[in-house]
């Protein structure tokens, strides 16, 4: 932490040499607290715990802003991320898109400011959600480089911006440090973030090539071009689906989902004069009916004042929502990944055998729409594949090879499944044994899918399980958005997703158990029939050809018999 | 008998050389001679094969078809003798699980048909041997061959024809023999006769070999006695009982081995000589080694016609004789094995069932709840058993259980 503004020179001042303070000598030491400062100490909230996380904490942030700002402009994202050792432990990274841009005004404090977003106030399904993300980073290279980022931008109607930002961390304020408008850029349309910061580059689980793989599997409408430090030549994640996500419709939120000091808000910020007013405008699905119904309820009147309304009111409101019948919010807001797309996106970054996927309908917890959708990549133990073909003959088919860095996927088939977790698209990487997703993955009993499963863990094999979270709010335990909070609603949909894909799962495995035992009773039937053969031209001293003869129209028969 | 004993008893008083018993003489069994059976061996084989080669082109899965073999399979016949095979078969059609198991069989009988051509023979270890040039039809191990020879032997053992006909021999060697017997064998290479005589063996003993139609016998010897244990045998050889008694002494050695019974049994068939049992008191001295000496067992159904001894009696050690004899103190309590093979055979062993006497016995040994060894005797005195016991029980050999 070598940057000055991040010193609170309040609290250094040396204390009287009482033990006793009085409220006067009290009030010296007390101020206002700055977000930037907050961070400072709670950087770990974040995810910059250390400088692994650092570095990948950082590329999620900027790559889920780009891959949100493409879809909602309707753009195939295609992203280029590199990362340069600039030091042992420093390292320069650029994220770029050919997303829609930012108007100039916007980029100081989008990039400059905390808390500074389009996303948090909306109810639609969006990548980033607490407006929190990409301004952190900039401060955590800030602080642990000196050096603050450089963002180019260019919108279609636009010039090419050129900002170098810094940020004041006290008021938490953006800094221009350099400010140009480029002659030329490669892009029509886009975004460059670039920053030096502290951070430690590994491979292997949680890391950024982790990371960028999963999203690859969770994006199969973008192209990723991947530069690590050890490579020469980018990774190249090609698309596998033209065609751009819709952008999810923005829903007002519903009753059940908003808490009381929220509404509080609500009805502080309103524009509506009548309370029936306000919490038809507010909410969704609550027509002058149910409004009236409510308000009743909570022994309120219609044209009360919201703004006007105390604490107590608030609190009887707050409860007359809750008894209130009403109905579930609309899921046009959401926005699954799909079947389609997440057995594409499977198929394109695991070398599985098989794929089962499934989708749940759209669900509700606390009035947040949400939906559930899994998917299973299975690799077949021991590689070899069997194939029956149209004649009853199975034959051996050899394994597929290729596909870029496929190691990290697919273990081996003793060892736990992978399970990948994805909240509107995002790989969440960390925290997987505080996940509802794992809670619901190691609750489900896979034996009867044909996986081995040790009591209360995740099953074992060969095999990768995809559970996605679509919704309009995410329930994250913590800030650094890293795990999903287990509320029984959402438990109960993922182990149904789960339950549906896992049948198919144990169909398939049962299948393929049958045909490798077919197999190796047609192979032990290939193996031990020419021995009839010699032991009947021994005895019988037949010709070859005879004997050949009878050896083929015996194992024909002896198919027949079986037949699969 | 009684006209017998009186010439030994004259003999023995008047030592005179002038008077020799009677001699008795037996050649070569009648199946072993000529063609007959090795023909019969060589046809069945390749009716085998032929029917193989015929469902085959036929577009059919062949099959084999063999006895069952096992004591719930076998009838007993007082009149017989023997445990015979039952309507039990076992039907061993081509596929998946049967075929290694079905070329194995063919090949065995390949080898059969070349060893009964060239009379040449293979222990069944070496058969085991022979397949290890089989490639992947080869046994991984001696219990498999075993298996697979003891099948072909049940196939064709309707028509007579047994594993020794067919070339494949035991590797262990029958029992010990010593007494008034002159065996009569042929040197393999030569023809010519060898005589053996039993009684010029010293302290040791003519071994029976492993297959036994071809020998002829001689003897003056008035009776048998099969013995289980080789102590028991060694004290009576050693005191030349065989000669005060002008008997063959058998060593069984456990239970009998099949060329051990068949001697045995061409002995006493041949010679018209009674077989006398001497076993120990416990359920598997009457249950296994004496049922089996007797009227074969369930495993080898197929065989017993030849491989048992119908006209055997069992002299002892029984229950009874444990009181008679003053042995209560020499006993040892019956163990649950014991109980349990006693109790098996009065609920399932038809043998033990055909005869009151015998079911009596093995009643009267749980009661009692104790066994006797044959050594038990030498609380008495080392030879207790040649001067009291033999002679004693001898004498009422009429008595002894059937
Ligand atoms: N690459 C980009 N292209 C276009 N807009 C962006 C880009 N990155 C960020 N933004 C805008 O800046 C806002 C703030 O981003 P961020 O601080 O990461 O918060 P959040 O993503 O949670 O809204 C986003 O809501 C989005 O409107
Ligand atoms: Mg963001």
């Amino acid at each position: 932490m070598r940057v000055e503004s991040i010193h609170r020179k309040g609290q250094n001042h040396p204390v009287a040499a009482t033990k006793h303070l009085t409220a006067e000598q009290m009030a010296k030491n007390q101020k206002e607290i700055s977000v930037s400062e907050f961070f400072a100490k709670n950087r770990h909230l974040l995810g910059f715990d250390n400088k692994q996380k650092a570095l990948l904490t950082t590329i999620k942030e900027a790559v889920d802003n780009s891959l949100d700002a493409c879809e909602e402009a309707g753009i195939a994202p295609d992203l280029l991320i590199e990362i340069h050792q600039v030091e042992e432990d420093r390292f320069r990274v650029v994220i770029e898109d050919n997303g829609p841009g930012i108007v100039k005004e916007q980029i100081q404090n989008i990039f400059g400011k905390l808390l500074y977003g389009s996303k948090f106030h909306s109810r639609r399904q969006s990548r980033g959600q607490q407006g929190i993300g990409i301004s952190a980073a900039l401060l955590y290279a800030q602080m642990t480089t000196g050096k603050g980022a450089k963002i180019i931008s260019k919108t279609t109607r636009g010039k090419p911006q050129s900002l170098t930002l810094q940020m004041d961390s006290a008021k938490n304020k953006p800094m221009i440090t350099k400010e140009a408008v480029l002659k030329e850029w490669h892009l029509k349309h886009g975004t460059r973030f670039e920053v030096e910061l502290e951070a430690t580059y590994k491979r292997g689980l949680r890391s950024v090539d982790d990371y960028i793989k999963q999203t690859a599997v969770s994006n199969p409408h973008a192209t990723l071009h991947y530069l690590t430090p050890d490579d020469e030549e980018p990774r190249i994640y090609e698309r596998a689906v033209k065609v751009v996500p819709d952008r999810p419709a923005e829903i007002k939120p519903h009753p059940y989902g908003v808490e009381l000091g929220e509404l509080i808000r609500m009805l502080r910020e309103t524009n509506s004069r009548w309370l029936v007013g306000f919490l038809q405008e507010e909410f969704c699905r609550v027509g002058r009916k149910k409004a009236l119904e409510i308000i009743k309820e909570a022994g309120l009147g219609e044209k009360s004042y919201p703004t006007r309304i105390a604490r107590e009111e608030a609190d009887a409101l707050y409860r007359s929502i809750q008894k209130t019948k009403i109905s579930a919010p609309p899921t046009t807001c959401l926005s699954p990944i799909g079947e389609k797309r997440i057995t594409e996106g499977l198929m394109k970054e695991t070398d599985a055998d098989f794929y089962a996927v499934a989708t749940r309908p759209p669900s509700v917890y606390r009035g947040n729409p949400f939906q559930i959708e899994v998917g299973i990549a299975w690799a077949k133990p021991g590689g070899d594949q069997l194939e029956v073909d149209k004649r009853g003959r199975i034959k051996k088919t050899k394994k597929r090879r290729g596909t870029v860095d496929t190691e990290n996927l697919l273990g081996n088939a003793d060892e736990p499944v992978r399970l990948l977790r994805f909240a509107n698209r995002v790989p969440l990487l960390s925290q997987q044994s505080g996940c509802g997703f794992t809670k619901a993955v190691t609750q489900t009993s896979w034996k009867s899918y044909g996986l081995q499963q040790p009591k209360g863990s995740m099953p074992l094999g060969s095999a990768v399980i995809l559970v996605h979270m679509a919704s309009v709010w995410v329930p994250f335990t913590s800030e650094a958005k890293e795990a999903i909070a287990p509320y029984d609603e959402i438990l109960k949909e993922v182990k149904r997703a789960l339950q549906d894909a896992g049948r198919k799962l144990g169909a398939h495995i049962r299948k393929d158990k049958r045909v490798a035992n077919e197999f190796e009773k047609r192979s032990y039937i290939e193996k031990y029939l020419p021995h009839v053969g010699i032991g009947l031209q021994e005895i019988l001293g037949i010709t070859d050809e005879a004997r050949e003869e009878i050896v083929e129209t015996l194992g024909d028969s002896l198919e027949t018999a079986r037949n699969i | 008998m009684a006209a017998k004993k009186k010439i030994t008893k004259k003999t023995a008083k008047k030592k005179s050389a002038s008077k020799k018993p009677r001699t008795r003489k037996v050649g070569e069994d009648e199946s072993n001679k000529g063609k007959g059976l090795k023909q019969v061996a060589l046809d069945s084989i390749v009716a085998v094969a032929k029917m193989v080669q015929k469902t085959a082109t036929g577009g059919g899965l062949p099959e084999m078809v063999m006895p069952q073999r096992n004591l719930s399979n076998v009838t007993y016949d007082k009149k017989t003798g023997y445990f015979e095979l039952g309507d039990n078969y076992k039907t061993r059609k081509l596929d998946v699980n049967s075929v290694k198991t079905f070329a194995q069989t063919l090949r065995l009988m390949s080898l059969a048909q070349d060893m009964v051509g060239d009379a040449d023979f293979a222990t069944k270890r070496e058969a085991y041997y022979v397949s290890k040039n089989w490639g992947e039809a080869k046994f991984n191990e001696q219990r498999e061959s075993d298996s697979v020879l003891d099948d072909i032997e049940g196939m064709f053992s309707l028509k007579g024809v047994t594993r020794e006909t067919l070339r494949f021999v035991p590797e262990e060697h029958g029992g010990s023999v010593v007494g008034a017997l002159t065996v009569i064998d042929k040197d393999p290479e030569t023809g010519d006769p060898i005589r053996s005589d039993c009684a010029a063996m010293g302290s040791g003993a003519y071994t029976v070999p492993s297959s036994v139609d071809h020998l002829g016998f001689e003897t003056t010897a008035e009776f048998i006695i099969a013995i289980e244990t080789g102590g028991m045998f060694q004290r009576l050889n050693h005191h030349r009982y065989w000669r005060t008694a002008n008997c063959i002494l058998v060593e069984m050695g456990g239970v009998p081995t099949r060329a051990t019974r068949r001697f045995v049994r061409r002995l006493s068939e041949g010679l018209k000589l009674p077989v006398y049992a001497f076993v120990d008191c416990d359920p598997y001295g009457m249950c296994n080694i004496y049922r089996t000496l007797k009227v074969g067992s369930g495993a080898s159904a197929h065989i017993n016609a030849k491989f048992c001894v119908p006209n055997a009696s069992y002299m002892g050690v029984t229950p009874q004789d444990i009181l008679d004899f003053g042995l209560e103190d020499a006993t040892h309590p019956l163990l649950p094995v014991d109980i349990k093979r006693a109790k098996d055979a009065l609920k399932n062993d038809p043998f033990f069932q055909a005869y009151p006497a015998w079911k009596k016995t093995l009643k009267q040994m749980l009661t009692m709840g104790v066994r006797a060894e044959q050594q038990a005797f030498a609380k008495w005195g080392l030879n207790f058993v040649i001067e009291e016991y033999l002679p004693v029980k001898i004498k009422n050999a009429k008595k002894f259980l059937p």
